[in-house]
């Protein structure tokens, strides 16, 4: 897991999530996909919000993705990427994107999961540009 | 051209503040209420429907109602942040069409400057509770970025430039140098915004809203009681909201709900954005403007950026004059929330009352569009379209 000096404000995981936030810790990027319609659906909910089934279930994605856009924080200290990737299961998340030089990151490149450690234990999903990737 | 009424703005009134350092937030309400009573010919007993948003400080309307001692029939605490106001006038004309109240106030206030709360990039702590919460607020978000990320991706798309972006602030202050009230009257050059430090790539200083104390109330009525007072009449004719948000993860944040928002205000009032002399669009960031002119319909998807070059939303100069107060981005942004002020400068226009330098000739039909929430995360749009009867 990566460490930071930045401060995050925790997930607070709930009933709801807990499994994907315990899968975090150890690494494993898990989204939920729905068995009645099969569509993997972000942010995760026990529900499908497509066709309301209960029948979903958590499944290990493969943590590559592509950036949908993203912004540079320059106030912030440290300053941090805001960004939407798009998952290769279909839906596009809310991140970070790290270990990167900012100004040089392109909408399109490809990203893949890297998990960073919070204050508490926590672990969050964000997305690094893959090595040797082709533009 | 004349079309049906569904309820008529009777007053509306701009509180003069932009540092309410001496005011209270009760007291900012109150005042902006009786600048729209007073507007109107109206007395605060006349009133009896009352709508407030996200600002009202207490439980719903409950206090501020007590504070106004108002004896009301019918509230409405519609909370879609900044746009918020503009559902109001909508729900208003409903409720009146309805039969549950005659006379509706609608007020807004807010006071960040004195609370010290000026500098917008303050970390947003929501509430827990909020299924979005886990998923968000541990990676940073706030207001600038998510409106930066619309942003990059609208460039990406379409070739948007900084510069173009960068007309629509200059627009702003060509109108706010005229306006004495407004909070920045400085007139600024497309290289004097993409010169400003950048906060949240792609977005300059200078493409971001001022942060105002202050407020303002609208009355709106029926008919019978528009047509008692002393007042040119403005009347809605058409009306729209949208909520859009993430949709399970498959969404375009280049695409607002001012597309499906104005699509049912100009389909009720039966004209078209041809017909539009005025517009007043919330002005959060210029990107905002750009993304409404698209989705409203007033250029093609992608054309944004073309479309408002070379003045052409400065009144006098360009074919769609915009925010002739000088918008969010150079007059007001009371209490974070922009959509009130862009009603109150549609009903100047169209009362042919805005200031001579910037009064869109024989402007009979106006329209006012608001993006609360977060454009590119969960935002809701609000229309209305006005026409001086
Ligand atoms: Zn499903």
């Amino acid at each position: 897991m990566i460490m930071t000096e930045r401060v995050f404000i925790e997930p607070q995981p709930t009933s709801e999530t807990q499994t994907f936030w315990e899968a975090a810790k150890e690494g494993r990027f898990f989204i939920k996909r729905c068995d009645a319609c099969e569509k993997a659906h972000w942010y995760p909910r026990e529900h499908c919000p497509f066709c309301t089934s209960m029948d979903t279930k958590w499944v290990e994605a493969s943590g590559e993705g592509v950036i949908y856009s993203f912004s540079i924080m320059r106030r912030a200290k440290p300053p941090y990427v805001m960004a939407y990737v798009t998952l290769s299961e279909g839906p596009t998340m809310m991140t970070n994107l790290i270990e990167c030089d900012p100004v040089a990151l392109r909408i399109g490149d490809p990203v893949s999961v890297a998990f960073v450690e919070t204050a508490e234990g926590n672990a969050l999903p964000m997305f690094k540009p893959k090595a040797g990737a082709v533009r | 051209m004349a079309h049906p009424a569904l309820a008529y703005i009777a007053g509306a009134y701009e509180h003069p503040t932009r540092d309410a350092g001496g005011k209270t937030l009760a007291q900012l309400q109150i005042e902006a209420a009786l600048g729209a009573l007073a507007d109107a010919g109206l007395s605060k007993d006349d009133i009896d429907g009352f709508f407030c948003g996200p600002d009202a400080p207490g439980t719903g309307p409950l206090s501020i109602a007590d504070y106004m001692n108002l004896n009301l029939r019918h509230v409405d605490t519609t909370n879609t942040s900044g746009s918020s106001y503009l559902l109001h006038v909508s729900h208003a004309a409903q409720a009146i069409a309805a039969g549950k109240c005659d006379v509706a106030l609608i007020t807004l206030a807010g006071r960040p400057r004195a609370e010290g709360r000026g500098k917008g990039g303050l970390v947003r702590r929501d509430d827990p509770n909020q299924p979005d919460f886990q998923w968000e607020q541990p990676f940073g978000i706030q207001i600038l970025n998510v409106y930066g990320m619309t942003a990059m991706r609208h460039m990406h798309l379409y070739g948007t430039t900084s510069e173009q972006l960068a007309w629509i602030k200059v627009a702003a202050s060509h109108h706010a140098q005229y306006n004495e009230r407004a909070f920045s009257r400085d007139l600024v050059s497309v290289e004097d915004v993409v010169n400003s430090p950048m906060v949240a790539d792609p977005l300059h200083r200078l493409d971001c809203c001022v942060v105002t104390d202050g407020g303002g109330a609208l009355i709106v009525t029926r008919a019978e009681i528009a047509k008692s007072l002393k007042r040119p009449l403005v009347k809605v004719i058409g009306a729209g909201e949208r909520p859009q948000h993430q949709q399970g993860g498959y969404f375009e944040i280049t695409q607002s709900g001012a597309f499906w928002s104005g699509k049912a205000a100009f389909a009720q009032a039966g004209v078209s954005p041809a017909d539009i002399k005025y517009v007043s669009l919330y002005d959060s960031f210029t990107i905002t403007v750009l993304m409404q002119l698209e989705d409203l319909g007033f250029c093609a998807k992608g054309e944004g950026g073309r479309f408002v070059m070379d003045g052409n939303l400065i009144s006098g100069v360009g074919k769609l004059p915009f925010n002739t107060d000088g918008g969010g981005l150079c007059n007001n942004h009371p209490g974070n929330r922009g959509g009130m002020t862009k009603i109150i400068e549609a009903v100047r226009q169209v009362r042919g009352e805005a200031h001579p330098a910037v009064q869109v000739r024989n402007c009979d039909l106006a329209l006012a569009n608001g993006i609360g929430g977060q454009l590119g995360v969960r935002h809701a749009s609000g229309t209305l379209i006005l026409e001086r009867e």
